[in-house]
């Protein structure tokens, strides 16, 4: 196990990620929908960092439990929590947040779920960190970090609010 | 590991309750989206088999399925081969070559549920079974009160009416009991088992029970006519005016803030006047629409092993 990123790696990509979306929001609301979980604290803490440049930020939470493509064989069924979009995603730009992009089957779902809110006017997705080994044809536009990784390797994400410390861990097989 | 079935709701732990409970809601937020389906159960079959009359409970379990996006048939067993003279187990064998992933069962004698869930591999799910339990109804009761009291904990519940006969109030009293509600009893003495728990007060007067038990929330059962034999009672009128709510005793549920909540369906000039019905406080339609997202939370949470 070696750390992939620690707390300032983490920041900085955050940043990264703020200013990225700011440069192409103009003067725009910004809709983001962190997907839970921890893509709802890496939006959190993205639009706190817009707030501070002056950007107006809508946020929301989607949970995809209900939407999972691997529902059957899990043994427990994934613990359901709400989501939470108060504002009308229709004719919106919406900009899916999650904290890691592996083979894009949780965007998959998220877009499935997102849908049944409403008819966005276009859909983008920003990842903390992409990690590589899609399996379904989706790229992100916005990303905070780049990882080298094998298709086998353990990408463990940590952040402050949800693990009590902000540390990204990578095991290899 | 997940249960396969939901039987019963005595031998559920308040963990697996609180569970339920929780996530009810999240099913119940889906409800004010535009589009009020979910594809969690795609592909999967849910068969209703109901050998009593229901429209609500059935009805109510239909929504819930579909809303998961499983495939829905009813069992229409009146006119089925089971007037024809077939017997449970082999409509059973029957409805596992149709591959039924869940199998919703509604049956007048206490246990059959229970019989069919050993012969199946389907989740089986209680829609009522004789006297025995009716454990849906209970969850959506108890969802229902904990919308109104968070924490539920030392709550009062009087349950009214027909005790003897009633599922609703075996389940229902066991559930909140489990959650640290005080349930009480209260209707004619000849409708109130004197074999309840020891630890459930016993009424058979209206004004006492109100004084004595002071409870937050009345839960008025209907006299179910179909299962008595023999009159228990008088007249209806006579019921009405002994343990009815009467417009006299809704001014004074009101004057305390006390809720009411009634399972379904309702008997007016029986167990309630008109006026009940437009009560702030009556809960009867927040149960209807909770008990869709109470079942959605049962079909989600359990495992069938079909596959």
């Amino acid at each position: 196990m070696s750390i992939a990123l620690d707390q300032s790696a983490i920041s900085t990509a955050l940043s990264r990620l703020a200013d990225q979306l700011f440069l192409d929001a103009g003067t725009d609301t910004i809709d983001l929908v962190g997907i839970r979980r921890r893509g709802d604290e890496v939006s959190e803490r993205v639009a706190a960092l817009l707030k501070e440049k002056g950007a107006n930020v809508r946020l929301g939470v989607l949970d995809i439990s209900l939407y999972r493509d691997d529902f059957e064989h899990l043994h427990e069924n994934p613990l359901l929590q709400s989501s939470e979009i108060d504002f009308s995603i229709d004719g919106s730009r919406v900009i899916l947040v999650d904290d890691v992009i592996f083979t894009g089957r949780t965007i998959r779902a998220a877009l499935d779920a997102i849908f049944d809110y409403g008819r966005p006017a276009a859909v983008e997705l920003a990842v903390l960190i992409d990690r590589g080994h899609r399996e379904l044809p989706i790229e992100p536009r916005y990303v905070g970090v780049t990882l080298e990784t094998d298709r086998l390797d353990h990408v463990r994400v940590g952040l402050m609010k949800t693990d009590g410390e902000d540390v990204v861990e990578l095991t290899q097989k | 590991m997940a249960r396969k079935d939901f039987l019963d709701i005595v031998s559920l732990d308040r963990e697996e309750i609180i569970q339920l409970l929780d996530q009810a809601e999240p099913f119940k937020d889906l409800f004010t989206r535009s589009v009020k389906k979910v594809p969690a159960l795609k592909g999967k079959t849910v068969l209703m088999l109901f050998y009593e009359p229901s429209t609500r409970t059935l009805s109510s379990f239909e929504v819930a399925a579909k809303r998961l996006s499983a495939d829905v048939t009813t069992f229409d067993v009146p006119s089925s081969s089971v007037t024809k003279g077939e017997s449970v187990r082999d409509t059973i064998d029957t409805l596992q070559a149709m591959r039924a992933d869940y199998i919703v069962v509604r049956h007048g004698l206490s246990g059959q549920p229970a019989a069919i869930a050993r012969q199946t591999g389907a989740s089986v799910i209680n829609a009522g079974d004789g006297g025995h339990a009716h454990p849906t109804q209970a969850l959506l009761d108890a969802f229902t009160l904990r919308e109104k009291f968070p924490e539920m904990e030392g709550k009062r519940v009087l349950i009214t009416g027909d005790i003897l006969h009633s599922r609703v109030a075996r389940s229902t009293s066991t559930i909140l009991r489990k959650l640290g509600v005080k349930v009480a009893f209260l209707g004619p003495g000849s409708l109130v088992p004197k074999t309840a728990s020891p630890d459930i007060p016993r009424f058979t007067n209206y004004d006492q029970a109100i004084r004595e038990f002071g409870p937050d929330a009345v839960y008025l059962l209907r006299i179910q006519k179909e299962r008595m034999a023999a009159p228990f009672f008088p007249s209806d009128r006579e019921y009405h005016n002994l343990y009815g709510i009467t417009d006299e005793r809704l001014r004074q549920l009101a004057g305390e803030g006390t809720y009411i909540m009634h399972p379904g369906p309702i008997n007016r000039g029986v167990e309630l006047c008109d006026a009940v019905l437009d009560y702030d406080r009556c809960l009867i339609s927040q149960q209807v629409e909770n008990g869709i997202a109470a079942r959605m939370s049962v079909l989600y949470g359990l495992k069938p092993q079909t596959s």
